[in-house]
This record gives structure tokens, C-alpha cells and sequence, in this order.
């Protein structure tokens, strides 16, 4: 498998070469009337299909709010759930016009794979959950430790990596699916588990049966930048993309929601009116309507009730805005300005 | 001479320790040391474990309509679970309100199936095939829409029990054939349709299913020119095919090197030409002879289509599993996986036995 995936990547590089889009995506989100997005399919709080079979998350969300800007409609969007492997061949093939599957941004794959990640729509990184009763406080104490991982991840290298680095040893206990591993951390099989903060944190609230016997280390080893993904011969495309997630961004921090933003047409800041398009200019630039802003805003919410909706407190998976808080609040989240 | 009588018919009659419970626990349980020991060693393991499967299926279990709170505080199963979830699980993504039609579609497609499995209608012939492509054109109605004011569902949208149904029967009614073809090439006398088809079951039996999706999902759409695009679903169907017919063609090839060679000589010498000798002679008793290990082909077929979660197409086995990563539900995947088990088997048991009454039924026109 892992052979595979590399020839496949390779070969993408290789392909990417000969094709060319530029401009062609806008054109052809228009024409078709919906846009592509590929997503997860199985990941709670990001995408994963509700009871009725509706894609639920933040990614999917952000998929959600391209398609108000581009088209005016939050649900002209066809979802195509893609496997770790096949989606960035899914995205050069023009299979899917935007990537936005829980991706880490990384060096490798915004060059040699022909992509372009628009922005970090959630800051993610790698930490350790132990049992209460070990009495570990952080992940300098995990010398020695049977550690349970699941295997062909990015998470199995993290975790080889930060302990060569620290001079440690480990006892890796790796597992194929996520059921097992889980299960396997909670019969007592190994002391640590490992992965994504987030996972860990919708571990502890939903597969254990105290979520007070087990805690979570405050390390995080890695960094997992998370964010949409466009390929690199569309800059028209790619902007549409960059500049809806920035919309969004901004409307939270003028304090411009779902439930106000008819209210806020009328508003005299100049920043709000070229937002909303009621001073136009912004959406004409991007060749798209002047309402794009307003449209995201207004069907899907801005970047905080997208957050809350998906993942924050009042959702099982109970997530701080932490580092995704905006930067007014000590957070990470910075857009560029819209004018 | 009473006393005489009397004896005879002690003797007619079997001890016993040989008849009646007794008799046949002694035959089929103990009739050896060994066979005694494994036997009871099958009575301990059942009666350590079936009442503990009943108490955590039945007895303890949430049934209905009740949250995931209620499931975690009882002991047993949650089959709520299964309530909650269970259009999804079957449908997959397709939309909520338009679930009726994939429902409607199944139920003719199913129809469709057993039907043709009823050996009094075989007789209809060409009837048949006609009530075949009526039928698809119907499923295909309700599953696409677009017409009569039914709302369009692209096919990236289908998914559930539908799907693994798809991509099972199609998978099934295309290899055959060619497997047919590629058998009769692999020991075609023209060397160069004998070695194209050695050359294509060799590779593609020389590799797995899942590495083969792989190729179709991930390498395919990369050769094809810039905006073209062939839909992931079809991919996948095609490459199940591909792998279907040459597992096929190699069973068909052993059907016919079992046909004794005087059947070939007395085809020849009939004046048959190479076609009607393999359509009426040689082909009818090969195919009769590979029923069991074709059926059991089919089964692995039908199996091997839970494959395609790696390409990221929702099938029953897919959604059983995004089911339960609901954050809410996530602890009692073992019902979703039960669920979904029950599922397989049903159709599975099916076919197997479908396969030995038509192996007994086939067995009996040819005794005539």
C-alpha cells in the first residue's frame, strides 16, 4: 500500500506537468452549477454524514460557504468523500475542484504535488493521552512506554521521530483501524495513545467510560495545520477559495453573524459595506457577484458559528477555540483584510 | 416355535443404544474417543457462551427509539443504535426524503434476481431478458431521476446496500461472459488469442482487488486528457469486472479440461462447427460441472465489493462504519458491524444454497 501511494503521488507530479486549468475551475463551478468538494466522509466534526445522510463539519462547511460566494447557494455542492490516498489524485485530475479533507499543509505537498493550501481553517498537532492513574504529568515521563498508534498515518512517523529526537524509547503497539486501536488503549494493552489533539479529545469524551480516568498531556509533538487545498494552475480558483475563508474570518471579527447580517447592510464602516458588497469592487475582482460575502455569511455563518456548529463547546466533541480563537483573542486566526 | 418368533423379532428390532436419541448422539457425537472429546469440548464452549450472547443481545439490550445516554448506561446491546442509523446504513447519502426510491429500485432489482433464479421461468426466454432490461431501466429511473418530476441524485451520491447490490450483480453478469471467452482463448489453438488471454488472466490474478481499485481510482483518471473525467463509480464497476473474469475464466477453464476429449471428437466429427460445438455440446456440461466452484466465486465476489471503501465509495460496509463514527454512537460499533454481518450473510446463504439445489436439479435432467 504504501509503495503504492508513493508511485501514485509520484506519478500525479509526474502528470501535472502536461495539464492546464488556469481560469478553467470558475468557469466550469458556474457551468455545472455546483461545486465539487472533497471531503472525509467519516471524520465527526469535520465531515461525516448526520442520520439522514447530510455531510456535517467544518470542512464540509467550508465547502458549503465557496459554493454561497461562487454560486449563491450554500447547497449546490456535491460532496465526494475521498481516502487519505486518492485525494490528491482526486484534486489533480479535476475530479474535485477543492480539497478540504482535514489536510495537513506541509512543504512537500504545496510544491512537489503541483498543490496550493489557500488557508489554516484549523490548527491541529499531535499529543499523548495516558490514564489517570500513571500518574504522568508530561510526555518527557513516557520513556520506555507501549504506546498504541494506528499505522500508515503521519502520526506512526511523528511519534518515531519525537522520541529519536528526545533520545527515548518506545514500545509501539500499531493497529490498523481506529476501532481496534482504541479499544486496544482502553482494554489496557498499552499505557499512551496517540494522535491528533482533536481525535484525542472526541476519544476521551466518546470511547472511554469515565473520561476522568484518562487525561490528556499538554505536549503537542507536531504541528497539523489543516485547511482546503486547490491545484496550483488555477490562481483565479484558488483566490475564490482563500478569500471566502478570509471572509469569513472577518466577518467574525467585525462581529458580522448568519443572524445579523441583513442588519449590517446598512452599517456605515466602510470595511463592512466592501465586505457585504454594498461598496462594490470585491467581488468584481475575483469575477464572481458582489453578494459573494454576504451569501456565505448569511447561509452557512461566519468562521465562529461554523466552529461552535461543528466542534466547539456545546458539540460532544467539546473543543476550545484554543489556538483557532481569533487573533484579537489570542488565537492564531488572522485574515487579511478585504479591500 | 412362539419362543422362536419371539426371538426373530428381538433381532429385527436395533438395540437400543442405536436408535432414538441415544443412538444418534453415540453416531454423530461420540462415536470415537476423540470425536467425544471435541464434542464436549463444543458443549462447554456453547453452554459458557450462549446464554451470556443472549442476556447481552436480548435481554439487556435498548431496542427503539432511545438515545445514546440510555445505550451507555445499559449493559447490553444497542439496537437503538441500529434504529437511528439504519437509513443511513442502507442508503448511505442519498437524499433523506427521496429514500423511497432507492427502496422501490431494490425491490425490483431483488425481484428481478430471485426471479430469474425460479427454474419455471427460464422458459420465458427471451421474455425474460425483455423483463430484465425493462426492469434496469426503471431502477435506473429511480435512482437517477431527472424524469416524471423526480428530483436528479448524481450516482456520487448512491450508496448503502444498493451499491454493494450494484456492484455485486454487475459485477457478476459481465465477468461471466467474459470469463467464458477467456477461458475458451486460453486454450484457443491461435497463438495469438491464446497467449493475449494467458497474458491477461496472469496479471490480473497475479495481483490483488484492492491494488486493482487502487490503479482505477488513483493512476486511470491521471492518463486521460485535462476536463475528462470518468466517474469513480463506473471505474470501480469496471474494475471489479476485469478482476471477476479472470478468476472466472480460469474456473470455466477447469470445467473444460474435465469434459472427456471424446466429447470434443464426437462434436468434430458431427460437423459442428468450433461455435455450436461450444455452445451445444461442450459448454453446457463444463458450466454444469463448475457450479459449486463458480457460486463460490460469486460469494467471494460479492464480498470482495466491501473493497471499495479504499476509493472512497460509501457501500454497506462503508456506511455501517461512518455510521458509528457519529461521536455520539461511536462505542457500539459491534452492532453496527452485527447489522451489517447479518446483511452479507443473508444474501450469501442465499446463493449457497441456491447453488446446491440447482447442482441436485441440474444432476436429475441429466440422469433422464
Amino acid at each position: 500500500m504504501q509503495s503504492l501511494k508513493v508511485i501514485g503521488l509520484a506519478a500525479g507530479a509526474v502528470m501535472l506537468a502536461g495539464q492546464a486549468f488556469a481560469g478553467a475551475t470558475l468557469d466550469a463551478v458556474m457551468d455545472r452549477g455546483a461545486v465539487r468538494c472533497g471531503v472525509s466522509g467519516s471524520l465527526a466534526g469535520f465531515s461525516i454524514p448526520d442520520s439522514q445522510g447530510k455531510m456535517q463539519g467544518l470542512d464540509a462547511d467550508i465547502c458549503r460557504a465557496v459554493a454561497a460566494a461562487v454560486l449563491g447557494d450554500a447547497e449546490a455542492v456535491e460532496f465526494v468523500p475521498l481516502s487519505a490516498q486518492q485525494r490528491f489524485t482526486a484534486l489533480q485530475s479535476g475530479e474535485v475542484d477543492v480539497l478540504s479533507r482535514n489536510t495537513t499543509w506541509t512543504l512537500t505537498r504545496d510544491t512537489a504535488l503541483g498543490l496550493n493550501f489557500t488557508n489554516v481553517t484549523f490548527y491541529d498537532g499531535q499529543g499523548f493521552m495516558v490514564r489517570t492513574d500513571l500518574g504522568v504529568t508530561n510526555a518527557s515521563e513516557l520513556d520506555g512506554a507501549a504506546i498504541c498508534v494506528q499505522t500508515g498515518t503521519t502520526t506512526e512517523k511523528n511519534l518515531t521521530d519525537y522520541f529519536r529526537a528526545t533520545g527515548m524509547t518506545f514500545d509501539p503497539v500499531v493497529f490498523e483501524g481506529f476501532e481496534e486501536s482504541v479499544t486496544a488503549f482502553v482494554a489496557g494493552r498499552c499505557d499512551v495513545y496517540t494522535t491528533d489533539a482533536s481525535g484525542l479529545a472526541s476519544i476521551r469524551v466518546s470511547n472511554v467510560e469515565n473520561p476522568d480516568d484518562y487525561v490528556i498531556l499538554p505536549d503537542i509533538i507536531s504541528k497539523e495545520p489543516l485547511g482546503p487545498v486547490t491545484r496550483n494552475d488555477d490562481d483565479e480558483w484558488f483566490d475564490v477559495v482563500k478569500w471566502t475563508v478570509n471572509a469569513l474570518l472577518n466577518a467574525e471579527e467585525m462581529g458580522i453573524s448568519s443572524a445579523n447580517v441583513d442588519e449590517m447592510l446598512t452599517s456605515d464602516d466602510p470595511n463592512i459595506q466592501r465586505l457585504l458588497g454594498v461598496a462594490p469592487g470585491m467581488g468584481e475582482s475575483m469575477k464572481i457577484n458582489e453578494e459573494w460575502a454576504y451569501n456565505a455569511i448569511k447561509q452557512v455563518g461566519n468562521y465562529s458559528e461554523i466552529f461552535e456548529r461543528s466542534v466547539g463547546t456545546d458539540t460532544p466533541l467539546g473543543f476550545q477555540r484554543g489556538v483557532n480563537a481569533l487573533w484579537t483573542n489570542g488565537g492564531l486566526m488572522y485574515a487579511p483584510p478585504i479591500r | 416355535m412362539t419362543d422362536t418368533t419371539e426371538k426373530h423379532e428381538d433381532w429385527s428390532r436395533p438395540p437400543a443404544t442405536e436408535v432414538g436419541v441415544i443412538g444418534w448422539l453415540r453416531k454423530n457425537l461420540f462415536s470415537s474417543w476423540f470425536n467425544s472429546i471435541l464434542s464436549l469440548i463444543a458443549i462447554y464452549l456453547i453452554i459458557t457462551t450462549i446464554p451470556g450472547i443472549i442476556e447481552w443481545a436480548l435481554i439487556n439490550s435498548v431496542w427503539g427509539d432511545k438515545s445514546p445516554e440510555v445505550c451507555r448506561e445499559a449493559k447490553g446491546a444497542c439496537w437503538a443504535f441500529i434504529y437511528e442509523k439504519h437509513r443511513f446504513i442502507l442508503f448511505g447519502v442519498y437524499p433523506y426524503e427521496e429514500h423511497w426510491r432507492p427502496l422501490v429500485a431494490m425491490i425490483i432489482f431483488l425481484t428481478l434476481i430471485f426471479g430469474s433464479c425460479i427454474k419455471p421461468l427460464w422458459k420465458l426466454g427471451w421474455w425474460l431478458a425483455a423483463l430484465w432490461a425493462g426492469g434496469l431501466v426503471m431502477v435506473g429511473i429511480l435512482m437517477w431521476g431527472g424524469i416524471f418530476g423526480l428530483e436528479y441524485v448524481n450516482q456520487s451520491q448512491w450508496g448503502g446496500l444498493p451499491l454493494t447490490l450494484f456492484l455485486a450483480t454487475f459485477g457478476t453478469v459481465f465477468a461471466f461472459p467474459l470469463g467464458i471467452f477467456l477461458a475458451l482463448g486460453r486454450r484457443s489453438r491461435m497463438p495469438a488469442i491464446r497467449s493475449l488471454s494467458v497474458a491477461y488472466i496472469e496479471l490480473i490474478r497475479g495481483v490483488p482487488l484492492i491494488s486493482i481499485l487502487f490503479m482505477a481510482s488513483v493512476m486511470f483518471p491521471l492518463f486521460l486528457p485535462a476536463g475528462v473525467s470518468i466517474d469513480k463509480l463506473l471505474r470501480a464497476q469496471v474494475g471489479i469486472i476485469l478482476f471477476g473474469a479472470a478468476y472466472g475464466a480460469e474456473i470455466i477453464r477447469a470445467g473444460l479440461q474435465a469434459i472427456p476429449r471424446g466429447q470434443y471428437e464426437a462434436a468434430d466429427a458431427m460437423g459442428l462447427s468450433y461455435w455450436q460445438s461450444m455452445r451445444k455440446i461442450i459448454l453446457p456440461q463444463a458450466l454444469r460441472i463448475t457450479i459449486p466452484p463458480m457460486v463460490n466465486g460469486f460469494i467471494g465476489g460479492f464480498k470482495d465489493t466491501s473493497l471499495v471503501v479504499i476509493i472512497g465509495l460509501f457501500d454497506l460496509l462503508m456506511t455501517s462504519r461512518v455510521a458509528f463514527q457519529d461521536i455520539n454512537w461511536r462505542p457500539f460499533y459491534v452492532e453496527g458491524y452485527l447489522f451489517c454481518a447479518a446483511i452479507y450473510f443473508c444474501f450469501c446463504f442465499f446463493m449457497s444454497r441456491y447453488s446446491q439445489w440447482l447442482e441436485k436439479d441440474l444432476a436429475k435432467d441429466q440422469n433422464h
